[in-house]
């Protein structure tokens, strides 16, 4: 919300430069996140503000009220004329286009003089010509006339962006006076939090600066010359359902005439953010900003006419199915059936709340108004505001909660305004119809309560004095209880637990939340209830890390399509077998992944134009729709990437090789030996949509199948923009890893007497898999078989087609004693029998 | 005799000061100090020799044959000595050629600062609990105090998730949860289920990702991570949210770190605060990071709300706690000076490699 200090000061004294005044909203919860310095002075560039600002400062010695006595023509220019100006001290002749000028042009000596913002030789402006540019005054000729001075429209001056015509203020200016002493101003842009919906008027801010200046309030008079006959009998007002519209009240005034309103009300809804219109609708948007409470204005004639010449009936009431209006925007709008109209006899006149409809508007020869305030139920308003994307400054109001108390003064105060500006006659009394009455909580509490929350030790009569600046009714009971009656401006107090904690947050923030004393917990400690989740994921993240793994996080959202790229089918499942967002902010990214691999590879995609060797991982959720049930299933996945050569070029020594299926497969080997998982991992054949056929390993843990392991399917790596090296791919079960690592391990002993190492090379079949030769030599080898190692596997003639040789290396060793030679050999043996019967191995001589 | 010797002697330690290397060096020592040499021949000549010159000149050929093999073992030292100075010169390295490159795996930046922000937070007590992204309605806003048509839903552009059987035009019931809220409900009925009479307290970190309806933007994004926290016990005050979010910011930022609180608004707290950080960059004088404020927004957090606690199966007449959160990549992009938010999921090694 836009505050204009002139305003706010109509309400309460401030004795505060306009940067401390900024800082006391800010600390009332009133964020101020801009001033914009409309005269006043600016503060110095590098002031250090929490705001931002902008602006202009009126330079009092060279901008200043003036008169304009004559208006010339100008002898060379039809389109200028010249302007006879006295500036307090002087007269002056100043060369102007503004079309407002013209009308007065040969009309001799004006009487009264027009009172006109005239800027001297010197004087900084702002460019119109140039946004966000100043401009300095100086002595030039303009078609053959001296000029070097300027009489200002609200552009050069920074009120508006009006520059068609320069501005014409109120009569009672004072001549010479500067011009930032007359109407200096400077607007702060409030950041409106929910709860502080009391503040949508400008009295409401000003309520809440008196509050913490421990100033008193000037509450602006209701009083209202009524002169007219009475309103009784030529309006009513008819309710039909209380809980959409607690309130509504009209007023009446005759003998209107429309208008411009005085400059200084036009300045004001400007600085404020509202255009003015006439005197009219002025009065209802000037007191909807000063009271928060929005009004409307029918042009009761109309009313009178669509009732068959009879006194209107205004009902307000639900809309019917299919029910249209024309708003006063001009559009035509089915109507919710949610929606609460406010309509007469022959039907809608507007959308409560929200907009006016276009037959019932106030026009230029409107001559009686009736006019409306009224307060409506917050959701109705918003889910009506949002149907129709109506955002008007009254739903934004209502939808945030209006109190009905403000119906009454809200409606005289425009009454009387409009009288005075429209030269109206108001008459007497209102129609007013409250059929639900606002109650307002009392709240009853202890020092003792507010200490529980707060941490803070004020007496009863402290608290009663702070509540007391922000219109709270408080009484202190004798056995030192508090009662406090909310002010009856207020919807944000609750009852109870939480009227309680609201009053508790009213007391912090007018006492600063920066006084309250800062402590240590000292509240018992919660029981340990073996939340280890967390810290098994940063172990398995940790051995990666140590693995020379680079960790990476993606999005969560993605697109069918996106992960079937990275299936050798390519075709993508339908949407609806993916949890499927309602309103995508992209079409590629518009449902919840269910697996991480096509997100690494895009990641290794973009960074393959920068580097050679990627080591990739990704640990996160994957989202899989359950049949039963609302929410899907959210298990965790660990997806790991190698690709490009096994080291980093090095000036020595050969390039090396790229990486393949072992590289990865030792990172899981290790990674499980890091993780102390209570047995190996086993890796058999498999298939995966993503991977080579022939280069894909299935991946378990005990009889738990944990992923797959594989190089990716050329077909697929086709698919994205890789060099040549290989690309290693795996995706596992995180849930089932998290939940296999061992909360404790113990130690083997540490070996006392030294190994028997010995190479053992088996010629078998090229079929035969190594997993079951080493199988078949630890069966063999029995408790005294510490270590195999295969080191080396070899093809050739000499041990015919068809067969392998896998050569390994053995340790026996024994706990208690260093093995002989003979017990060698007889481990020896029962390994070369067990291999021959297992796998159909021969001991290569 | 004897002046043969002498001769001989001479001769030899003249050799010796010429040799060079080993070879030379191991020659000499055969042709003069072997079995053959002169010298050592002079014993089996003693015959020749009168008697009583015998133990004389015995003597003598004993010293001269010391003194060789003296001068010989100097000599086989220097040496030694000489080729170990030219053998040390020849394997002199360029030691600035470059090293070895060794593979360094590394966390992603937002992990290493949750993890930051959670290792201080547990050493006060506070242990990780973790809770689903995907959420209903009704633990993302409802239990939080924000009924359906809230205003505060506005501060919250939501992702809503497809339902069957729910018409689109309906509110749908379940969504990306937009904050890590939702996990102070899970975490208070988690506790509260160890004995709903009376709960136990809980000081919990909800570390987690989080989602809004936003454009991608240098400055927003449409996925983000939160680290939420949540004190529930019978004597918590505000003035322990300031203390322990003080403390926080010490140990996260410095102990020099200075720290205000001002009022805010959030439905799920009461009162709400936001914790501004004094500028550790500029240290509070003003620079483009702090957009010449002297302070950093870093966090938000607030007494927890009645309603809210009752949610959670605490009785708010007899529990009070305090309840924060905030971004990691906010405090990343504070801490290391990144301009963009849209580096953290993109995951471009060249920025990654940095931390």
């Amino acid at each position: 919300m836009k505050v204009p200090l002139s305003w706010l000061k109509d309400y309460v004294d401030i004795p505060l430069s306009v940067e401390d005044l900024a800082n006391l909203l800010t600390s009332l919860g009133l964020e101020v996140e801009a001033v914009r310095y409309v005269g006043l002075p600016m503060p110095p560039a590098d002031a250090r503000l929490d705001f931002k600002t902008s602006g202009l400062a009126w330079d009092p010695d060279k901008i200043v009220v003036a008169e304009v006595r004559e208006v010339l023509p100008h002898p060379n220019a039809d389109r200028l004329v010249l302007a006879r100006v006295y500036d307090g001290q002087a007269e002056h002749q100043v060369v102007t286009g503004a079309p407002n000028l013209f009308a007065y042009k040969g009309q001799g000596s004006l009487d009264p003089p027009l009172k006109v913002a005239y800027a001297r030789e010197g004087a900084v402006l702002l460019d119109p010509y140039n946004p966000g540019g100043t401009l300095r005054l100086k002595r030039r000729k303009i078609r053959g006339v001296e000029s070097y001075s300027m009489v200002c429209s609200e552009k050069e001056l920074g009120i508006s962006d009006e520059h068609e015509g320069i501005i014409l203020l109120d009569a009672d200016a004072p001549t010479g006076v500067p011009l930032a002493d007359y109407m200096g101003d400077a607007v702060f842009d409030i950041a409106i939090t929910p709860n502080m919906a009391r503040a949508l008027g400008i009295l409401g801010v000003a309520r809440e600066v008196a509050a913490a200046l421990g100033a008193p309030l000037r509450v602006p008079d209701t009083a209202v010359v009524m002169e007219g006959p009475p309103i009784e009998g030529r309006a009513e007002v008819r309710i039909t359902d209380p809980d959409a519209n607690p309130r509504f009240a009209v007023g009446l005034i005759e003998d209107v005439t429309l208008g411009p309103s005085p400059y200084e009300v036009q300045r004001r809804l400007k600085l404020a953010g509202m255009r003015p219109i006439n005197n009219i609708v002025d009065a209802t948007n000037y007191v909807m900003l000063e009271w928060g409470e929005p009004l409307h204005a029918f042009d009761y004639d109309i009313l009178v006419e669509r009732a068959g010449g009879q006194a209107p009936t205004i009902i307000t009431r639900r809309a019917r199915p299919g029910e249209r209006l024309t708003t006063l925007d001009g559009e035509e709008r089915v109507l919710p059936p949610y929606a609460v109209l406010v309509t007469d006899t022959a039907g809608p006149l507007s959308i409560a709340g929200v907009m006016g409809g276009a037959e019932s508007e106030v026009r230029p020869t409107t001559r009686r108004v009736l006019l409306e305030a009224a307060v409506w139920d917050p959701i109705t308003i918003r889910r009506v505001s949002k149907a129709l994307k109506l955002t008007t400054e009254a739903a934004y109001r209502y939808q945030r909660g209006v109190h009905p108390a403000l119906v009454e003064p809200a409606l005289l105060r425009a009454l009387e305004l409009m009288r005075r500006w429209s030269g109206g006659t108001v008459a007497q009394g209102i129609v007013d119809r409250y059929p639900k009455p606002q109650r307002d909580p009392v709240n009853r509490f202890r020092p003792a309560d507010i200490r529980r929350l707060l941490g803070l030790d004020l007496t009863a009569t402290e608290i009663a004095n702070l509540l007391r600046r922000l219109e709270f009714r408080v009484t202190v009971h004798d056995d030192g209880t508090i009662e406090a009656q909310t002010p009856p401006h207020r919807l944000d107090i609750g009852e109870g637990v939480v009227g309680i904690a609201d009053l508790a947050e009213e007391i912090a923030r007018l006492y600063g939340y920066d006084r309250i004393p800062a402590t240590r917990l000292a509240d018992e400690l919660p029981p340990y209830l073996g939340l280890e989740r967390a810290r098994r994921e940063d172990r398995i993240k940790d051995a990666l890390v140590v693995l020379g793994l680079q960790e990476v996080i993606t999005y969560r959202l993605t697109a069918p399509e996106r992960e079937a790229r990275a299936t050798v089918a390519g075709e993508p499942r339908p949407d609806s077998e993916y949890v499927r967002l309602v309103n995508p902010i992209a079409h590629d990214r518009r449902v919840l992944r269910q697996t991480l691999l096509p997100n690494l590879l895009e990641v290794a995609e973009r960074n393959a134009r920068f580097v050679a060797r990627q080591a990739l991982f990704e640990w996160g959720p994957v989202f899989l729709p359950r049949e039963e049930g609302l929410l899907p299933d959210e298990p965790q996945r660990l997806a790991l990437l190698l690709t490009g050569p096994r080291e980093d070029d090095f000036w020595a020594g050969a390039a090396a090789e790229a990486m393949d299926f072992y590289d990865l497969k030792g990172v899981l080997e290790t990674l499980a030996r890091a993780l102390h998982l209570p047995q190996p991992l086993r890796f058999e054949p498999g298939e995966h949509p993503s991977m080579h056929p022939g280069k894909t390993a299935r991946v378990l843990l005990g009889d738990k199948v944990l992923g797959h392991l594989g190089e990716l399917h050329p077909q697929v790596k086709a698919r994205y923009d890789f060099g040549p090296a290989a690309v290693l791919v795996a995706e596992l079960d995180g849930c089932a890893l998290r939940d296999a690592l061992p909360d404790r391990f113990t130690l083997r002993p540490v070996p006392q007497f030294p190994p028997v190492i010995e190479d053992l090379a088996f010629v078998v079949d090229e079929t035969v898999p190594a997993a079951a030769v080493e199988d078949a030599i630890r069966a063999g080898g029995g408790a005294y078989l510490r270590a195999v190692t295969l080191f080396d596997v070899y093809r050739g003639q000499n041990i015919g087609a068809g067969k392998k040789s896998l050569a390994y290396r053995v340790a026996y060793q024994a706990p208690d004693r260093t093995l002989s030679d003979k017990d060698a050999a007889r481990i020896r043996k029962k390994i070369v029998k067990r291999v021959a019967r297992e796998v159909g191995g021969v001991l290569r001589g | 005799m004897l002046a043969e010797l002498e001769r001989l002697y001479q001769q030899a330690l003249a050799e010796l000061e010429a040799i060079t290397d080993s070879v030379a060096l191991d020659a000499w020592r055969i042709a003069h100090l072997g079995r053959k040499a002169p010298l050592m021949q002079a014993f089996g000549r003693m015959r020749e020799i009168p008697p009583e010159e015998r133990p004389q000149v015995g003597r003598r050929i004993n010293e001269l044959r010391d003194a060789l093999q003296a001068a010989y073992e100097a000599r086989a030292e220097a040496l030694r000595q000489a080729e170990l100075a030219r053998a040390l010169q020849e394997e002199r390295l360029d030691v600035t050629l470059p090293g070895r490159p060794r593979p360094y795996g590394r966390l992603h930046p937002t992990t290493q600062t949750i993890r930051d922000i959670v290792g201080i937070f547990q050493s006060m007590g506070f242990q990780v609990f973790q809770s689903r992204e995907v959420e209903t309605d009704e633990y993302n806003f409802q239990l939080l105090n924000i009924p359906p048509h809230h205003p505060a839903r506005d501060m919250q552009d939501t992702f809503y998730v497809a339902t069957p059987g729910v018409d689109e035009d309906e509110t749908p019931p379940v969504v990306l949860r937009t904050h890590t809220s939702p996990g102070q409900i899970h975490a208070m009925r988690h506790y509260a289920a160890q004995d709903p009479e009376n709960p136990p307290p809980i000081r919990v970190v909800l570390p987690g990702m989080v989602f809004r309806y936003e454009q991608i933007t240098a400055r927003s994004e449409i996925q983000f991570t939160q680290v939420e926290g949540l004190a529930v016990g019978r004597h918590i005050t505000f003035s322990d949210l300031k203390g322990t979010l003080t403390e926080w910011a010490r140990r996260m930022f410095g102990p020099g770190a200075r720290t205000r609180f001002r009022p805010s608004y959030f439905p799920f707290t009461e009162p709400s605060v936001e914790m501004d950080v004094e500028c550790f960059l500029c240290g509070g004088k003003g620079c483009s990071v702090c957009k010449h404020t002297g302070w950093l927004e870093v966090l938000g957090a607030g007494m927890v709300h009645p309603v809210v606690l009752r949610n959670g199966g605490y009785d708010p007449e007899r529990y009070s706690g305090f309840a924060f959160g905030m971004g990691p990549e906010r405090i990343t992009m504070l801490r290391h000076g990144i301009q963009d938010i849209r580096h953290f999921w993109r995951n471009d090694v060249r920025f990654l490699e940095q931390f």
